[in-house]
């Protein structure tokens, strides 16, 4: 319509300076102008596809032949770096994972529905302001939603100190940090779920503090001390407005070649366990894990093996509980979008045979008194990736019950990720 | 009292020339950032990188050993453009540096200076695949681009090493120099090839074919960042006979089965060229990037006429 209009204009202008020529000439004029407004407006085109400041020390851009099928074939090049939509700009990071999980055979008296729709997470994440950045992670789950994680990062603070305000999942070994969405089964180990809280872990509000510590060249060394209100699930209660409950963690970590790296831990954690306000738990973990990945093939192959140990030791006057757990898993990549992995898994729970009227397990504080029951279990995980953004996996597990009672089940699970690419926990 | 605070002030003073002169800590993303750096910034800067130049900098594991360096840095370079966005961003906030965080004078986006080439101008969706919504960061392969970043470099340095922005500004210009007349034996070499058509495996050669006159006609790649499939490998077949395409570059770190079957299909030639500083043990600076895949490439034309 513009170039109609513009053509108009000349149309009209023409016939004064054109009227000693004849009708070719005219033509052939208006025809140049013609292509002088297409040129034009393919110049505005490229223009319009730049950001508006060009770097002064920068030479002036040169338009490109576009490469790819999806990008327009003008204004392909710009100079000046990235632009972006004004209006959205400085909106978080915004991504959204779906965990659909499902499970068939026999549980053992250990239900999970066939099919649910596990976990939704949203996940909103932002630089704050020049000193903080702020992420928040919420979980829908198919009971309501849940702040899984909220809090505010100082990242590097004086002293070399980060910290970090706000609720999230505490620095307990390994699995207790991470979400559901990057952990290498679609279950969590029985360890996790006997004794560090089950899937929600210890997961609280409160403050961290870390820092890398001096180390001999080479070593990476790191503490981190968090302070929490001291309700985690059905692990630790804050029966008063002082008990809280502390996390403690150290970590080595070293490269051994390119490829290969070495990841230890110690961790610990004390608080008020939710079986009664006078009994104490306190947690003692170590974790391992060794890595390999081949940078020369780095998307193809690839190896992680983990093992953590856990010691709770619950304590209320003279009676004390001493359950340990541990497991031991592999994932080795042998193709681009395939894994295979096992685990080893067994675990101490704190045993009760006492139930209320309704049929339910009685948790008090007499469960300390009951001899502890071993739970062990094992796994074969398949994982395939259509993309950075799905997997589809299916995991057979073994687990036989401390009452005697052995499950066989096969779970699979769909995880998908739409909007922001973050990056994943190392 | 005087006298004994005069020992004490010297010392202090002495301490104060010898951290003002103390190398510049630049930590790179990727080795041809480093490279840039050293040439501009000589040994008045201390450069050290992050992935090598033989792996996929798509995909690099943000290991805390890398923490070790960032924690000292004075200055982080980075490719920008989403290429470091799935390792860079947390390793940034756990160094616990505040000079290389986001907005900070020691947090350099290097795409800002240099022309970027596949800038989307419609919606994009990952049903393009892996796209970069901010355009292809593989920029640095144009001589060109190397030529802006100096000067970017040169402007940075001077500005976070005052006393010694001369020396950045005459290795800027010494660099420039080499930079023209490489260029120029460049050119000349790949002349002969001007417009042939070739494929690639990945997205990661505009800037390098557009600046040397190659036609990137496909990619082994569907997609971008999606692993190829057989009905693509087979359109890509049909595709080289047709127009006789007798090329196939492609990344040090993919899986040549596809690209091989490629070649013995359409008797074409499979060519492993660097895409950074670094990919192979004699591509030791910025312009034996350019020397190895140049001489490849000539090498590889040569032989298929």
């Amino acid at each position: 319509m513009k170039r109609f209009t513009l053509v108009l204009i000349a149309a009209a202008v023409f016939p004064l300076c054109a009227a000693a020529q004849d009708s070719a000439e005219v033509l052939s004029r208006m025809k140049a102008l013609e292509d002088r407004i297409q040129a034009l407006e393919q110049e505005i085109q490229v223009l319009k596809g730049q950001p508006p400041a060009v770097s002064a020390a920068a030479p002036a851009p040169q338009p490109a032949p576009a490469e790819a099928p999806q990008v327009a074939a003008q204004s392909t090049s710009v100079l000046g770096g990235a632009g972006g939509a004004a209006s959205k700009v400085l909106n978080p990071d915004v991504a959204v994972i779906g965990d659909f999980l499902g499970a068939a055979g026999n549980s053992a008296g250990h239900p999970t529905p066939a099919l649910e729709m596990h976990e939704s997470e949203a996940a909103f994440q932002a630089i704050l302001d020049p000193y903080a950045r702020a992420d928040f992670f919420l979980s829908f789950g198919e009971e309501g939603v849940t702040l899984e994680e909220g809090y505010l990062t100082f990242p590097a603070l004086k002293g070399g100190f980060q910290l970090r305000v706000g609720k999230m999942r505490a620095a307990f070994g390994k699995v207790n940090t991470l979400h559901n969405h990057v952990l290498p089964w679609a279950d969590r180990p029985l360890v996790t779920g006997n004794l560090v809280g089950g899937e929600d872990g210890i997961d609280d509000a409160g403050l961290s503090l870390t820092r890398i510590i001096p180390a001999p060249k080479g070593l990476f060394l790191e503490g981190t001390a968090q302070v929490f209100r001291g309700d985690s699930g059905d692990l630790f209660h804050s029966y008063k407005r002082d008990n809280l409950s502390t996390v403690g963690h150290l970590r080595a970590y070293r490269d051994i070649g390119e490829s290969t790296n070495l990841d230890l831990g110690v961790s610990y954690s004390r608080g008020h366990s939710a079986i009664a306000a006078d009994v104490i738990d306190q947690l003692y973990g170590m974790d391992a894990t060794v890595r390999w990945k081949p940078l020369r093939r780095a998307i193809y192959h690839s190896f992680v093996g983990r093992s953590e140990v856990i010691w709770s030791r619950l304590e209320q006057a003279s009676r004390t509980a001493t359950p340990f757990g541990y497991y031991v898993s592999g994932e080795y990549q042998f193709a681009r979008r395939w894994f295979a992995g096992a685990r080893f898994d067994r675990s101490d729970r704190l045993g009760s045979t006492a139930v209320d009227a309704s049929g339910n397990l009685l948790v008090n504080s007499a469960i300390l008194n009951a001899a502890l029951l071993q739970d062990t279990g094992g796994s074969f995980v398949l994982t395939y990736w259509p993309s950075e953004f799905s997997q589809i996996r299916g995991q057979l597990r073994r687990t036989s019950y401390g009452e005697n009672r052995t499950a066989n089940e096969f779970l699979f699970q769909f995880q998908f990720s739409i909007g922001a690419h973050g990056a994943h926990p190392f | 009292m005087m006298v004994h605070m005069k020992p004490l002030a010297l010392l202090l003073a002495a301490v104060g020339v010898c951290h003002a002169a103390g190398k510049l800590n630049v930590v790179a993303a990727t080795q041809d950032l480093a490279a840039l750096a050293e040439e501009v910034g000589g040994d008045r800067i201390a450069a050290d990188s992050i992935a090598k130049g033989y792996q996929d900098p798509h995909f690099v594991e943000p290991k805390p050993s890398f923490l070790l360096k960032l924690q000292k840095a004075d200055l982080l370079l980075m490719v920008g453009l989403q290429l470091e966005i799935g390792w860079l961003p947390p390793l940034i906030t756990q160094s616990g540096n505040s000079k290389i965080q986001v907005g900070n004078a020691g947090n350099l986006d290097m795409s800002q200076f240099c022309q970027i080439l596949e800038v989307p101008t419609t919606q994009v969706t990952r049903a393009m695949g892996d796209v970069h919504p901010l355009g292809n960061p593989h920029y640095w392969l144009d001589p060109e681009n190397g030529r802006r970043m100096a000067k970017a470099l040169a402007d940075k340095f001077g500005e976070l090493r005052p006393a010694d922005r001369a020396y950045f500004a005459q290795r800027e210009a010494d660099f420039e120099k080499r930079l023209t007349e490489a260029e120029k034996r460049w050119d000349a070499e790949m002349a002969p090839f001007k417009g042939r058509k070739v494929i690639t495996y990945h997205r990661s050669w505009p800037n390098f074919c557009e600046r040397f006159g190659l036609d990137v006609v496909d990619y082994v790649e569907p997609k971008p960042g999606i692993p190829p499939t057989p009905s693509h490998t087979l359109e890509v077949i049909n595709t080289m006979k047709r127009d006789n395409i007798k090329l196939v570059m492609v990344e040090p770190y993919f899986d040549l089965r596809t690209p091989n079957s490629i070649a013995q299909a359409t008797g074409s030639t499979v060519v492993i060229l660097m895409p950074s500083v670094g990919g192979d043990k004699q591509i030791t600076d910025y312009f034996k990037l350019f020397d190895y895949d140049i001489n490849l490439l000539v090498g590889s034309f040569n032989k298929v006429k």
